[in-house]
């Protein structure tokens, strides 16, 4: 998957992001630190994230794909590989 | 001024959302008002017509003042927000104005609900009035000057970032918690619930809901908690002036905590009475909420019984501090594997440990080990709650 494809996918999380933690610096996110621990997410605001993803790109993440949703990284890559309803 | 919480005792008003002569019905969002824990959207609680607006934006006041009046019948004028705490000496409905500062006020378009007055008993001044417009404004540009009052009372004065105070919080915390330990005779108990019952349970549940419907335990263990507060009423209500009240309703106040510190308590409402999905919905709408800094008024006033949740931390168990007038808090530690004995065999199986701290003003152990066992019956069973 090329940087151009991805980079859009890398917004949507961001964005994601910044609707469960609004407070949080993510220009200083370290892409491969667990986003739970980086950004104090509980279990409730990891939700919202995943749905936040859901409604941006029609995406259904199921539960024990969560794992896979740890990083930024990890994100991207995953999300990349899932067939989705709307463009990122 | 409604009182947002046992710990509160003044609220500076951020913002109108109505004007005078605005309908108004039972559960609009009437103003924003700024207390230690952040912004707060204050509901109205009667229907009918805004009469009069007696607090203007900027201005901080104790609980209980009358913060606007309204009409229901068209006659009567009538105290907008029935206070929560006992109810202050009222101030007039309408501001008390000089003959010549109500001429002044017409001629003016000047809204007297928005002036400050300095003369006896806070009545308004011809004085007073001009402080407001202070270039006399000829009559043809009467409509004008109006339109300018109107734009003052209406703009926010500057987008108001929701800054939380965080030594405010924490002096407000602190006195709500001294006052706890100075005043409630706690106990504490603890239990360990078998959870894989609920946690199997969920696990299929989730795989067959979509993304936005999906449950957290969390919900789970809040209606359990809920349903076990009906079968023992002595862990759910208020404690005030040396009675007990139970609460008939159980409004579960949840404790969030926020990333810059400190936390929050805000109620979900009835939530015996809702389906596990409401409840779910509601706490995931409540924690979005809370991130974003925008509670309402009715969830800040009146949660009967506590959780605190440090699971998320990793904590095993949290025995916690109940919050005034409330007479239990119940915490919920991290559901973790563990050794499980059971018929003589050795599991393993995810187990919580919870807890609940209780007021022996109103119970005593028996009545709290009978409120834990009820919560865990009810894990057992998250078919049917």
């Amino acid at each position: 998957m090329s940087t151009t494809t991805q980079a859009p996918l890398e917004q949507v999380v961001l964005g994601a992001l910044a609707s469960v933690a609004p407070e949080a610096d993510l220009a200083a996110l370290d892409r491969n630190v667990p986003l739970r621990e980086q950004l104090d997410l509980d279990s409730m605001d990891f939700l919202n994230f995943v749905i936040a993803v859901h409604r941006a790109l029609g995406v259904d993440v199921p539960e024990r794909d969560y794992a896979k949703l740890a990083t930024l990284e990890s994100c991207v890559e995953y999300l990349a590989g899932l067939p989705r309803t709307k463009p990122a | 001024m409604p009182s947002l919480g046992a710990d509160m005792d003044a609220g500076t008003l951020v913002e109108w959302h109505v004007a005078a002569g605005d309908a108004v019905k039972r559960g609009d969002i009437v103003a924003v008002v700024e207390t230690d824990k952040g912004l707060v959207d204050i509901e109205i609680w009667e229907s009918g017509v805004v009469d009069a607006l007696l607090v203007a934006p900027g201005s901080k006041v104790p609980v209980g003042t009358l913060l606007a009046t309204t009409r229901t019948d068209g006659a009567r004028a009538q105290a907008a927000q029935p206070p929560v705490l006992p109810p202050p000496p009222r101030p007039p409905l309408r501001p008390m104005a000089s003959p010549a500062a109500k001429q002044l006020a017409r001629e003016r378009g000047v809204d007297l609900a928005a002036v400050h007055g300095t003369g006896p008993h806070g009545a308004i001044t011809r004085a007073d009035v001009e402080h407001v417009t202070p270039s006399p404004a000829p009559p043809p540009e009467k409509a004008e000057a109006r339109r300018e009052r109107v734009e003052e009372v209406e703009t926010p004065r500057e987008p108001r970032p929701a800054v939380l105070d965080a030594t405010a919080m924490r002096r407000a915390i602190a006195a709500s918690m001294a006052r706890s330990k100075r005043e409630i005779p706690h106990y504490y108990l603890s239990a360990d619930i078998d959870l894989s019952r609920s946690t199997a349970w969920l696990e299929a549940e989730n795989a067959r809901r979509p993304v936005e419907e999906r449950l957290l335990l969390a919900a789970l263990l809040l209606k359990a908690t809920a349903l076990a507060a009906r079968a023992v009423p002595e862990v759910n209500g208020f404690f005030v002036d040396g009675v007990f009240r139970p609460s008939s309703a159980v409004h579960l106040g949840v404790a969030v905590s926020l990333r810059q510190g400190g936390l929050v308590a805000p109620a979900i409402h009835d939530v015996d009475a809702r389906t596990v999905v409401e409840v779910q919905a509601s706490l995931r709408d409540l924690v979005g909420r809370v991130r974003t800094g925008r509670l309402r008024s009715s969830e800040m006033s009146d949660p009967t019984l506590t959780v605190t949740n440090l699971g998320e931390q990793g904590v095993a168990a949290v025995f916690g501090v109940i919050y005034p007038p409330q007479v239990a808090l119940v915490g919920l530690g991290k559901p973790l594997e563990r050794p499980w004995a059971s018929g003589g065999m050795l599991g393993v199986r995810p187990v919580v440990t919870a807890t609940i701290s209780a007021d022996h003003r109103v119970s005593d152990g028996h009545r709290g080990a009978l409120f834990l066992a009820a919560l865990d019956g009810w894990m057992q069973k998250p078919e049917a709650l």
